[in-house]
């Protein structure tokens, strides 16, 4: 099978198995740029072409108003309802749609054949059931957000779809009250629910985001429990440097990058501050030769010029993401955290490595979610920038996870995880 | 933590004495506050060993179990505290007022508070009230009657003590690093003696040797545990003297030995926080706090139930919730009722502060989703904080508190706001309702108001998610006797 | 002689146990932690020696209720055990023989109990024996090719599947959860015991889930639920195969280096112990017998590290107070790396000085 044909007949089983309605809940694991938002589109369109209401429930604004302007392109004929908070301002993207109408008041779309709203709106609705739910990005949604909207829907049928190993849900409060409770509401709405009614799981087996060169280490790094292939053979995408290049450091960085699909960028092992200026300078710098040496993406659809927006740097922390601002990067590049680049791609991403001169590796820096969102975002390169030692750090810190008792243990492990990645790159030092 | 609070700690280390964190009390301090420092037996989950408890500094009340392992001697220890507790809620909460609101509530006109000298104790404080609040007066295994209630306050004032900012029930060695640095780490200022020695050291004593001092396997620990070596050597004969001899002279006087040196801790910390004026988010939150307990009497009063051991999934959802709301509402309000927290957050880059040098008080606009023109005046402030908000970032100033404003652009060292609201009706702002040039100003992220929170189902109306609804908790025989090692 | 017996002298060893192997894995950076535990220096002897109070005691009431515990769920042919065995891992109940290996018919010595424990569970793996309940095995493991005995309460044997290991331990299990750090512990040390089995019989033959045996609730009623150590498993394992650098830190030692306890004076120890580089973090308070030694020292070398990991990150790349302070103050020079830290360290110091004032 090639992977078009392996990823339709993903599709097909997934839509054949959610539309027989033999289940309250199916759960779709998505690995980074598996076509998770075609599924969501192709399902909404199969669902309420057969005349039947749906409602699509997703965690942020932008990503409603990104499937509903998907939806909108894809389906004409389809009524879709915007429900919003009030004071939101529906994008252009949305707006230009006739068939989308907007409204902050559930009477106002309910009309619509599918209605789209973040979890935070649907907890308001009150009154009104679907037989038909898809949760998107249900990963990222906190198990109490899930129970504050799946009354809506709970004679129904509910998709879950989201990826297993992006970062888990957040909150401001460490409390170990609910600890070993199937519905401890600190969990992913994909954990409690499995937890409690062990759902069937579908998993899309092709990344389309990620290059031949990128996809078997993620998958294996992070996805062990059901492993993804590329879309694409190797050497479909390339990467070519059209203008000559400086003999400097930036340069043969860049140059591996174009040639391999990976770069470790290493600099010289130093503690620093986390705003390390030194790493930031050469995230800004490295965007900065990329643009100006002309790269051209060469892929399955024909060659574009990577533009800076089509460039992202991806870091651990906020005072990080201002760091690399203030070391100016060319404009239009994307500068953010992991947490925010959830989602989104980029033909090269150039990231900040979460233990770059640290002494000491924390929960947080080792978990395996950053890591992962951080060297999935791209189709062609990803650079990595790091001061040298990451390997001796992880040896240092052995990750000794909290254990507790009934609470599933979670794969991968973060420590692990980090070292298959320095492994990995260890390959393509400049 | 911040880096600013680093710094303060390497300042601390140099000048050998803890250095301030806050310019004002962030916590109530009652008139009278309960302290209560227990003991519990090693190797055991709740087996209390005695506790020192009181409101009067010169007169603890001393409560032994002369023989931990005996069933009936622990529960007679924990209807001796209730002897010494449940007086004292009932008197200081007695009178209720009605607060006049769109419905109205209850409120007790003050409220207890009580005192323990560490997490630790807030922990084991929970776990005596798990282990008594289920037990039955009659039948079986009966207890005596104020066991129960006891356990249910317990249980109440540990679960209080979860929501930042509540008063009601809290550990001094938390309280005190809230509002001092010392020059350790945070591991040892989870000593309560070695917190207090940075802080407030004896005479000619740097707060480094009064810490050390306080490490000494001889200065009694601050509990639940006790030091091993104070096991072996003096606990273990006292307890044998007592399965000899049935006195408990032995028992109070090691354990008298091993409290009363906390005890003296405690007001002496007591008496360092009083010196701080309270802030007036502290006297609001208190307000709370005395809402809740109304609430808890009133519960109680009416015949509910006692607490169930594990929440069920609305209720963890609910609970989650409100300590979310209530952990960014303190925070918010501990950097507005206090320039030096706020400090930290100006450290990291979420708040600022600095000067209007310009302001456009006639700027009008047509807001999103609205019809018509109004004010949106903009004011420019220089700052030398390094600032990391983003455009389009909602702030709020701790000088304006009602007031919203939204960052319109940012450059090096100037910080553009749009102010949103509270400028009254009018086509052009109030009179003083907009930052005036020459005004020395900050502005953060930081929100002090309520956020709205979604609602959640009934319990009765659980979807399968998360398990259906579950059955309603009825305390049972069993667990009333349950039986104890 | 090896050199780490050499550097230990006449003075007897102390000896490896799960818990000790553990912690190798806790600070695995300490240069002065690796020698120690490889050359089996006896720790708390050597604080004892510098006059350090010992911290380390267990209270006689702690080992009591531990000692009651265990006895209880071993008593009667391990009744108990078989009983949350047999519920836990569907143990039919006519295959459970119970065997305690510590009788090897008057053969003393660990070797002796060692191949004991050897020919027992090769036979119970080979589906000979009828040995359901394996008590107080002596199992051996390779660390730092040194060879440590090891010996876990008890291993159960599930017919016709894995060996899994069984943890006693005397922590309540409250409403169905106990203390994390404890189960944490215990985790981590079974984890030992699984790898040495492993070693013995083969990775597939046994279990990665452990079991966990506690008194439930207030009372003394066992209960048992399983913990699954694999994240614990590649951490060991890991920490195991990089033991070997121990060599490269004897390197770096002086010559005739000795550390023989019953031979030197304090201020030999002291200064023997000084020459084996330390990496002090408060966190090593609750878990090395030396920590007090090392504070000490990190705080008359003004360390950040022992004002708390935290302090030392947020400082990145200072480390000691005065440099910070000096760092801190304006018209001192910096060096070139120290710029961006400098100049945030003197907006903190004006910002603070302003709120206090």
């Amino acid at each position: 099978m090639t992977p078009a044909e392996a990823a339709r007949a993903a599709t097909d089983t997934i839509l054949a198995d959610y539309t027989s309605a033999s289940s309250p809940g199916l759960v779709v694991d998505s690995p980074p740029g598996a076509g998770k938002t075609t599924l969501v589109v192709e399902t909404t369109a199969a669902i309420a072409g057969k005349g039947e209401r749906l409602m699509i429930v997703a965690q942020t604004n932008e990503q409603v108003d990104d499937l509903v302007d998907r939806l909108a392109r894809r389906a004409p004929d389809l009524t879709v309802g915007r429900l919003h908070a009030e004071g939101f301002d529906p994008p252009e993207r949305v707006r230009r749609h006739d068939s989308v109408t907007t409204g902050s008041k559930i009477a106002q779309v309910d009309g619509c054949q599918v209605v789209a709203a973040t979890a935070d709106k649907w907890a308001y609705v009150a009154d009104r059931s679907w037989r038909w739910a898809i949760v998107d990005e249900a990963y990222q949604m906190r198990s109490d957000k899930l129970l504050g909207v799946a009354r809506l829907f709970a004679d129904g049928h509910a998709l879950f779809v989201g990826d297993p190993g992006q970062l888990d849900p957040f909150s401001v409060v460490d409390s170990e009250r609910w600890t070993g409770l199937k519905w401890d509401p600190l969990q992913s709405a994909v954990a409690v629910t499995q937890r409690l009614n062990g759902l069937r799981t579908h998993r899309l087996p092709v990344s389309w985001r990620l290059p031949a060169s990128a996809a078997p280490m993620v998958s294996e790094a992070f996805y062990p429990a059901g492993g993804f292939t590329a879309g694409t053979e190797d050497g479909t995408r390339r990467l070519e440097l059209t203008v000559p290049g400086l003999r400097s450091v930036w340069d043969r960085t860049v140059e591996i990058a174009a040639s391999t699909g990976w770069a470790l960028h290493e600099l010289p092992s130093r503690h620093t501050v986390r705003t390390d200026p030194e790493a930031a300078h050469a995230c800004a710098e490295i965007a900065r030769r990329l643009v100006q040496r002309g790269a051209v993406a060469h892929d399955e659809h024909g060659s574009h010029p990577v533009t800076p927006d089509r460039i992202a740097i991806g870091c651990a922390h906020n005072d990080q993401v201002a760091a690399v601002r203030l070391a100016g990067p060319p404009e239009g590049v994307t500068v953010d955290t992991a947490n925010r680049l959830q989602g989104r791609e980029y033909d090269v991403t150039i990231v900040l490595h979460p233990l770059s001169g640290r002494r000491d590796a924390t929960a947080f820096h080792l978990e395996s979610g950053r890591l992962c969102v951080l060297t999935s975002r791209h189709r062609h390169a990803c650079v990595v920038v790091a001061r040298a030692g990451i390997a001796d750090l992880l040896d240092h810190h052995p990750m000794s996870p909290r254990v507790q008792l009934n609470v599933p243990i979670k794969f991968p492990d973060g420590w692990a995880a980090h070292h298959a990645v320095l492994a990995h790159l260890e390959n393509y030092k400049a | 933590m911040s880096l600013l609070h680093s710094y303060v700690k390497v300042r601390a280390r140099e000048r050998g004495r803890a250095l301030p964190r806050a310019t004002v009390r962030h916590v109530h301090l009652a008139e009278a506050p309960m302290v209560f420092v227990p003991l519990r037996l090693a190797g055991e989950a709740a087996a209390p060993l005695g506790a020192m408890v009181g409101t009067d500094p010169r007169h603890p009340t001393l409560l032994v179990v002369p023989q931990p392992r005996n069933r009936d001697l622990r529960f007679q220890f924990l209807a001796d505290l209730g002897a010494v507790l449940l007086p004292y809620i009932d008197r200081i909460s007695r009178q209720v007022e009605t607060v006049e609101a769109k419905t109205p509530f209850e409120r007790c006109l003050d409220a207890p508070q009580i005192v323990v000298p560490s997490a630790g104790g807030v922990e084991f404080t929970a776990k005596l009230g798990r282990s008594s609040r289920f037990r039955r007066t009659t039948g079986p295994y009966a207890v005596d009657p104020a066991v129960p209630v006891l356990g249910r306050w317990l249980t109440f004032l540990a679960e209080q003590s979860e929501f930042a900012g509540s008063s009601l029930m809290v550990a001094m060695t938390d309280l005190l690093t809230a509002h001092w640095v010392t020059g350790q780490s945070a591991v040892e200022d989870g000593d309560l003696a070695a917190l207090l020695g940075w802080i407030d050291p004896p005479e000619g004593m740097t707060g480094a040797e009064a810490a050390a001092l306080a490490d000494d396997p001889l200065t009694p620990p601050a509990g639940p545990d006790t030091h091993p070596e104070f096991d072996r050597q003096e606990l273990q004969k006292a307890i044998a003297h007592y399965d000899e001899t049935g006195s408990t002279g032995q028992v109070e006087k090691a354990l008298d030995g091993q409290l009363r040196p906390t005890w003296d801790r405690m007001w002496q910390a007591i008496g360092l926080l009083s010196a701080l004026k309270e802030s007036p988010g502290a006297t609001s939150r208190w307000e709370r706090d005395r809402v809740h307990v109304a609430m808890h009497r009133a519960w109680i009063d009416g015949g509910g139930l006692p607490q169930g051991k594990r929440d069920s999934a609305v209720a963890a959802a609910k609970r989650l919730a409100r300590l979310e709301a209530a952990q960014q509402s303190f925070e918010a309000a501990r950097a507005f009722d206090d320039p030096l927290v706020m400090a930290e957050y100006r450290a990291d880059g979420v708040a600022f502060a600095g000067e209007v040098v310009a302001v456009d008080l006639t700027r009008r606009i047509v807001p999103p989703g609205g019809k018509r023109e109004v004010p949106r005046p903009l004011v420019t402030i220089e700052t030398s904080d390094p600032v990391r908000l983003s455009r389009g970032k909602k702030v709020r100033s701790p000088s304006r508190p009602r007031q919203s404003a939204t960052i319109t652009s940012l450059s090096d060292r100037m910080i553009t706001l749009q102010i949103d609201d509270g400028m009254g009706r009018g086509a052009l702002p109030a009179e003083g309702s907009v930052p005036g040039v020459g005004t020395v100003i900050c502005y953060t992220e930081l929100d002090p108001g309520e956020s709205r929170r979604a609602p959640l189902p009934p319990r009765e109306e659980t979807p399968w998610t998360h398990g259906g609804p579950p059955p309603e908790y009825v305390p049972t025989d069993d667990d009333a006797v349950e039986p104890w090692s | 002689m090896t050199r780490l017996d050499a550097i230990r002298g006449r003075t007897p060893g102390q000896d490896h146990n799960a818990r000790s192997i553990a912690a190798l894995a806790a600070n695995p950076a300490c240069d002065r932690r690796a020698v120690l535990d490889a050359a089996a220096i006896d720790k708390p002897l050597l604080m004892k020696r510098l006059r350090f109070d010992d911290r380390w005691g267990q209270s006689p009431f702690a080992i009591q209720r531990n000692q009651q515990f265990t006895d209880l769920v071993k008593a009667n042919g391990a009744a108990h055990l078989l009983r949350l065995l047999r519920g836990l891992l569907g143990l039919p109940i006519e295959e459970a023989g119970y065997v305690n290996l510590e009788d090897v018919g008057g053969a003393e010595g660990h070797a002796a109990r060692h191949g004991h424990t050897r020919r027992i569970i090769r036979q119970t793996a080979e589906g000979r024996g009828r040995a359901t309940i394996l008590d107080r095995p002596l199992l051996r493991l390779d660390v730092a090719g040194a060879r440590v005995y090891l010996e876990p309460d008890v291993i159960a044997f599930q017919l016709g599947g894995m060996f899994h290991i069984v943890a006693i331990k005397s922590f309540a299990i409250l409403d169905d959860q106990a203390d994390t750090p404890k189960v944490s512990a215990a985790a981590r040390e079974a984890a030992v015991y699984v790898h040495a089995l492993r070693d013995l019989v083969g990775a597939d033959l046994v279990s990665h889930d452990v079991i966990l045996i506690c008194p439930k609730d207030f009372t003394n009623e066992p209960t048992a639920t399983t913990v699954d150590v694999r994240h614990q498993l590649v951490t060991l394992a890991r920490q195991l195969s990089r033991l070997t650098r121990i060599d490269a830190i004897l390197d770096r030692l002086p010559e005739g280096f000795s550390l023989d306890l019953d031979r030197l004076s304090p201020g030999e120890i002291e200064a023997a112990v000084a020459a084996v580089p330390a990496r002090y973090a408060p966190q090593c308070l609750s878990a090395c017998e030396l920590s007090h030694l090392c504070r000490k020292e990190a705080h008359l070398n003004e360390q950040v590290d022992a004002l708390g990991r935290v302090v030392r990150d947020d400082l990145g790349g200072i480390e000691s107070v005065t440099a910070a302070l000096r760092v801190a103050t304006p018209g001192e020079p910096v060096a070139a790396d120290q710029a961006e830290i400098a100049e945030r360290l003197r907006h903190v110091a004006r910002i603070y000085d302003e709120a206090v004032a």
